[in-house]
């Protein structure tokens, strides 16, 4: 019943293609072992589908008909059709999966294994692990050059950046960052990479020419102990204007100037906010929020919240259908 | 502080060596067959640090042992000195109060103790080391921890149960002197005498059944019980047999504990996997807290980027130091007591129920300096 209200629902969306058309917003659930899906027109639930055990990372390939979720106590990655929500097939991902990244022509997927200090690459066509590189104590971060030609992996017990190539699958570089680093994104432009680090407070800004730390934001907010600012997700705008960090147990997320790489604003969110996703226009900039069990909704031009919605148990990732 | 790039392979491995030295001191079996002590208590934690550093040392060129030593009270000097002729300097020590003073005393400048095991105040004040650094909480830690947590519940009014070694008598002070710094109120104290019996033999439960309501009968009006009872003779019968109906903490029901193998958040979780898989059994606490002191050795290691162990002691005696817990926040070290700060768990038999401090505890430094004692309280003069 469920199911085919979802498909009426986005037939309609289809049906009425406007400007600015509805994008399906899919949210893992850690503890709900399910994916909410959102309207990013209307910003209402449209429906919530089992996905296996313990779903963190969620991403969707560019042309939008393959979602992955990384079902974490069952070693998998799962395929879903996004439409449906109807698994497809799965793909080996090594134990315990937690994030992963697409390459962007959406082949292969690299995926971090966080109880086994590994990177496990797999082709998301034959379905077959590629290569497992082997890294530092639990990978999690997982970003890509806009090139595809360099992976990153941070490991958050290491407190390292693994620069990886992409086509030999060596690590020809590791930047220490500091303590519990746990994402990793470039800008479009790939002249700067964000590592975020979770326990350290920081984000380290790396020119991925030299490999070398060029800066190191931190953060500050008024009537918040230190201790509770944990950055985590990033996401940049695609001009590289602005950044977005998500610091956690702040139940902030910090907007900073791409350029000069200062701090220019902190939005009020839900509780423990960790992984954020832009629609495709960068109108929105949803965010989960794992302990208040919701999804706070980011106007971008405005910087603003406009909303809230409520989804399942412990939110983890969230990934936007493209176009 | 641009940090460098570090090449995949270094040219030469250079190796950190370390030693874990239990002394075992001969105990009558805990009052739950689920609290016995496994072989391998603390090995395990090192086992896992000791894994996690050299696949960090992978990438720094970095090689890191700890050798597992079991010793008694007998035989711990000797062990001790074989490990200071091999010239070790790292020794993590899990031992008793005065064992691990003496084991300390006994180093003196030729190695630096890691205490994983000790909780007693007095090691961190008046027989404070300066070549030992605590990574076991206080006494005063736990006390306070759980002090925060009863005042939040607005359970201000505590009857204090003690038991009667001496080990008991430290942790009865400390929850004294919690009560007088979080504005609680012990309206009533006792002593539980160990007379022996009452463990784990057929009888045990049954008389126990009679026992406890008649030994806690016409207390003061109080809002809580609190165990204090290091070597576990009574405090597990406690809960549910107390005359009046009131629940326990401390050494029983809301126990403060550095680590509990229920915590989840803050990536516990895969600590918890992963030692599970190594160990075949779940964490204790003097598993995390030697976890702790071989991480803090490979992190001084990391960052300095030195193996000289010189370089490592005066990294992690220096403000610069944090490592990461899985407890949410970075820990670092107290520079006058060398206490290693960190949050306390308070976990009930199956879940971690809260963590202090508690968020109304605020300090003009660090939140975990409410928990044990703070900069203008310390009697450690190095």
């Amino acid at each position: 019943m469920k199911v085919s209200t979802a498909i009426l629902t986005s037939a309609l969306c289809l049906g009425f293609a406007l400007p600015g058309a509805a994008n399906r917003v899919f949210v893992s659930n850690e503890k709900g072992n399910d994916v909410t899906v959102l309207d990013s027109d209307t910003l209402e639930v449209i429906g919530t589908y089992p996905v296996g055990a313990r779903p963190r990372g969620i991403t969707i390939s560019p042309d939008g008909k393959e979602l992955y979720v990384c079902a974490s106590d069952d070693d998998l990655v799962r395929v879903f059709n996004p439409e449906t929500m109807e698994e497809t097939h799965t793909l080996p991902s090594g134990p315990d999966p937690e994030l992963f990244v697409l390459h962007p022509s959406g082949n292969p997927l690299y995926i971090a294994n966080e109880d086994d200090n590994l990177v496990t690459v797999v082709d998301t066509q034959t379905h077959k692990v590629l290569a497992e590189i082997p890294v530092g104590v639990e990978p999690e971060g997982m970003g890509v050059s806009p090139d595809g030609k360099v992976v990153i992996n941070t490991s958050e017990t290491t407190n390292m950046a693994h620069f990886i190539d992409s086509e030999s699958f060596e690590i020809f570089a590791n930047v220490l960052v500091d303590s519990r680093p746990r994402f990793a994104q470039f800008n479009d432009a790939g002249t700067k990479l964000y590592v975020s680090s979770e326990i350290g407070g920081t984000v380290s800004v790396i020119d991925p020419e030299t490999q070398q730390i060029v800066k190191k934001i931190s953060f500050e907010i008024p009537g918040v102990l230190p201790e509770a600012i944990q950055p985590v997700g990033v996401r940049v705008t695609g001009d590289g204007s602005k950044v977005f960090v998500a610091l956690g147990p702040a139940n902030r997320v910090a907007v900073i100037d791409g350029e000069t790489d200062e701090v220019q604003d902190y939005l009020l969110v839900g509780q423990r906010v960790w992984q954020m996703a832009f629609t495709p226009d960068e109108k929105y900039l949803f965010t989960t929020n794992g302990n208040s069990n919701d999804v706070s909704v980011i106007d971008v031009a405005a910087l603003k919240v406009v909303k809230s919605l409520p989804v399942g148990q412990q939110p983890w990732g969230v990934v936007v259908a493209p176009n | 502080m641009a940090a460098p790039a570090l090449g995949q392979n270094a040219a030469e491995t250079q190796a950190v060596r370390a030693a874990v030295l239990r002394v075992d001191v001969p105990h009558l079996p805990p009052i739950s067959r689920l609290d016995a002590a496994p072989q391998d208590l603390g090995f395990a934690g090192a086992r896992l640090a000791i894994e996690d550093n050299d696949t960090t040392g992978r990438f720094m060129g970095q090689d890191f042992e700890a050798l597992e030593i079991t010793a008694t009270p007998e035989t711990a000097a000797a062990e001790m000195d074989k490990l200071l002729a091999q010239g070790i300097p790292f020794i993590v020590t899990l031992a008793d109060d005065a064992q691990t003073l003496a084991l300390a005393d006994q180093a003196g400048d030729r190695a630096l103790v890691l205490n994983a095991r000790a909780r007693g105040d007095g090691l961190r004040g008046k027989d404070c080391r300066f070549n030992v650094i605590h990574a076991a909480p206080s006494h005063a830690m736990l006390a306070d921890a759980l002090a925060q947590f009863l005042m939040w519940k607005q359970w201000p009014d505590w009857f204090l149960i003690a038991g009667s070694h001496p080990e008991d008598v430290a942790l009865a002070d400390a929850y004294r002197r919690a009560a007088a710094k979080f504005g609680a109120k012990i309206v009533e104290e006792r002593t539980y005498e160990d007379t022996g019996g009452s463990r784990r033999s057929d009888s045990g439960h049954v008389q126990v059944q009679q026992q406890m309501p008649v030994f806690t009968q016409r207390a003061a009006d109080h809002d809580v019980v609190i165990a204090a009872d290091e070597n576990g003779v009574f405090a597990d019968w406690l809960p549910y047999a107390t005359w009046d109906p009131r629940p326990v903490a401390g050494s029983a029901g809301l126990v403060p504990r550095s680590w509990a193998p229920s915590l989840e958040a803050w990536g516990a979780t895969q600590f918890q996997n992963r030692f599970e898989k190594l160990a075949g059994r779940p964490i204790r606490e003097e598993d995390y807290q030697t976890w702790v002191a071989l991480r803090m050795i490979g992190e001084a290691a990391t960052r300095t980027q030195s193996t000289d162990p010189a370089a490592l002691k005066d990294f992690m005696l220096s403000e610069n130091f944090e490592v990461a817990g899985f407890k949410g926040q970075k820990l670092t070290l107290r520079d006058w007591d060398h206490q290693l700060r960190q949050p306390i768990l308070l976990a009930t038999g199956s879940v971690t129920a809260s963590v202090s401090p508690q968020d109304q505890y605020l300090h003009q430094s660090s939140a975990l300096d409410t928990l044990g004692f703070d900069r203008p309280e310390t009697e450690c003069k190095f």
